[in-house]
């Protein structure tokens, strides 16, 4: 056996292997980036959905949601929320204000994160503009 | 211990032991709110504690990582290291950096510490594992950047062998892939697109680098196995790693707006990633059955081979489990991942971690082994905590399957918060496992202050 195959063979294999298949998945990302903005529609990330997207994350909402199925498990789904509100921005909205600030007793809450009407809006419209991302129709319920 | 300079990795893992126990507490604290979800409301949200239990556990594993280096490559370079004083300095950045920033997550608000480090100038902030803020995130590479120096010219001057050209290699791919996370656009699908090299090539990609140089090792010194054997098999791991590993980052473009290829792509390579671990067994297997020696220190073997069995199980086997993009449609974002995390994080590198330090602690402490009875209470610590974290895994896969059956695959389904109502025993279940997982944690800690008879260093 260990004249079969040698340690240099089993070096060659790590570095030839290791060197082919970092520019093939480079390759693959190339065609992904040429592929995509028919699929992200980046046509629609006004700065009002950049501005939401950043509020997300100062918000650190990925700590108990998840966002096309990425994140924590605590909470709901929001990648879908959008159309699970029944298209609506307001409902949205809506949901995130009345949160109470104390939470609910014995049962998980959302904080109180206390946005202005315009963080809220740019919120909702970054919701909104994830709702249409093409996820390959996942998630497979609208539940989540 | 065979050069002086070694003991600089001594800092190093009681810092990891510390925060590791540090995570674990919050762990448990995650645990209760999943089933009394007001517990510690509003003081503690469930996403700062989760940030608190998923850096925690991250920053330990880096020091673990540096202080297996700082161990390890003066013996394999046959020499000192170039700069004990450096890494005592970046030890001390390290872990004070590390702390304001866990104080920071704690003391204020996510969105005030946003505002007050400057998050809008280069945001970088609230994203999954990479919620640290710009400055710690620019601190880590500064650390990272003379941790490398430090290494690498201790390489560069010394014997090179195998192994720590490997460790070096897989460190260098650390902190080369950590520059993506300072890559935030606003277009949320290449955001995920490249967090995935953060945090995919790390974890299935370069540390497993890390993982089998520490490993290889560990089992040369505690079996006297032949180092051109071991070597052989090191580049066998490493190279089937790489091969199904970077093309297997697709099985994370299923569904976040990528082309629809990936899901060939990622479910072809990814159904591969089990490979390396099983060889990874195989060969801690083969290595301890042709032992030339008979090591004082079984509680080292002890872990070595266990990292290779729950490495296999949690990456290979519970990855296996909802790779293939079918079943990924059900699985993708359940707890079905959080069950494959935690045994994969504890298997792969937890284990390995604590395996350098079961082998390497004794000989900072000048001794070969700790008594019979330190040892005895290690490996209880070790059973304890490998079953109830196994137990963790099933508990939370059943979590998992039943999101799947209560919501995605029902005629009826039900919203979200009703679904974790109804689940909630097997939320409780894991808290449970994660008692005892506490409770191993805790033998653990214990077993570094018995006595007893040590085998003495001399005949080393």
């Amino acid at each position: 056996m260990s004249e079969v195959f040698t340690k240099s063979m089993a070096r060659n294999i790590y570095y030839g292997g290791s060197v082919f298949f970092f520019l093939l998945f480079l390759a693959l990302t190339f065609d992904t980036s040429s592929a995509l903005p028919k699929r992200d529609h980046r046509e629609n990330i006004t700065p009002q959905v950049a501005k939401g997207k950043a509020i997300w994350e100062e918000h650190d909402c990925i700590g108990c949601h998840t966002l096309l199925g990425e994140g924590a498990y605590y909470a709901p789904e929001l990648g879908n929320v959008y159309k699970r509100f029944g298209n609506s921005k307001e409902a949205i909205k809506g949901f995130i204000k009345s949160r109470p600030v104390n939470g609910i007793p014995g049962r998980r809450s959302m904080p109180q994160f206390n946005l202005t009407e315009e963080e809220l809006d740019a919120l909702a419209e970054f919701l909104k503009w994830a709702s249409e991302i093409n996820t390959s129709n996942w998630p497979p319920n609208i539940q989540g | 211990m065979q050069y002086s300079s070694q003991s600089v990795a001594k800092p190093y893992f009681i810092a990891a032991i510390g925060l590791f126990v540090g995570q674990i507490l919050f762990g448990l604290i995650m645990g209760l709110q999943y089933v009394i979800g007001d517990f510690l409301f509003p003081q503690l949200p469930f996403n700062v504690a989760r940030m608190v239990h998923t850096n925690l556990l991250i920053v330990w594993l880096l020091f673990g990582f540096m202080g297996a280096s700082y161990f390890l490559v003066p013996e394999e370079s046959e020499k000192e290291l170039h700069s004990p004083l450096l890494a005592l300095i970046l030890f001390w950045v390290f872990l004070i950096a590390g702390a304001l920033t866990i104080l920071g997550y704690l003391l204020v608000p996510y969105a005030q510490l946003a505002e007050m480090t400057g998050n809008s100038i280069l945001p970088t902030m609230g994203r999954e594992f990479l919620e640290q803020p710009t400055i710690t995130k620019i601190g880590i590479v500064i650390v990272a950047l003379g941790f490398l120096y430090n290494i690498g010219m201790t390489i560069l001057q010394g014997r090179k062998t195998v192994i720590n050209l490997v460790l070096l290699t897989g460190l260098v791919g650390l902190a080369v892939f950590f520059l993506f996370s300072f890559y935030n656009p606003s277009n949320l699908v290449l955001d995920k697109y490249y967090w995935w090299w953060v945090v995919h090539l790390w974890v299935e990609g370069v540390w497993e680098l890390i993982l089998a140089s520490i490993l290889a090792f560990v089992l040369i010194k505690v079996t006297g196995v032949d180092r051109e054997f071991i070597e052989k098999w090191l580049y066998v791991i490493i190279a089937m790693t790489l091969i199904t590993g970077i093309v297997g980052t697709g099985h994370h473009y299923y569904w976040i707006g990528t082309p629809e290829y990936w899901q060939w792509w990622g479910s072809i390579f990814s159904a591969m990633e089990p490979i390396p671990f099983f060889i990874m067994t195989i060969f801690a297997f083969t290595v301890v059955n042709k032992r030339r020696r008979e090591h004082p220190n079984k509680a080292a073997v002890l872990w070595a081979l266990g990292t290779a069995v729950t490495a296999f199980l949690g990456a290979g086997v519970w990855g296996f489990l909802h790779t293939l993009a079918p079943i990924n449609y059900y699985t993708h974002g359940t707890q079905m991942t959080a069950a494959h995390g935690h045994l994969a994080f504890y298997g792969a590198y937890v284990m390995v971690v604590l395996t350098i330090i079961s082998y390497a602690m004794p000989l900072l402490r000048e001794r070969v082994a700790n008594s019979n009875t330190a040892q005895v209470v290690e490996m209880w610590s070790f059973w304890l905590m490998t079953i109830s974290m196994i137990f963790i895994t099933l508990f939370l896969t059943a979590a998992g399957i039943l999101h799947v059956y209560l919501i995605r695959a029902a005629e009826n389904p039900i919203p979200f918060m009703v679904m974790q109502e109804k689940v909630a025993l097997f939320y409780w279940m894991r808290e449970g496992a994660g008692v005892v997982f506490l409770i191993g944690l805790i033998a653990y800690l214990i077993s570094f202050f018995i006595g007893g008879e040590e085998k003495e260093a001399a005949t080393a």
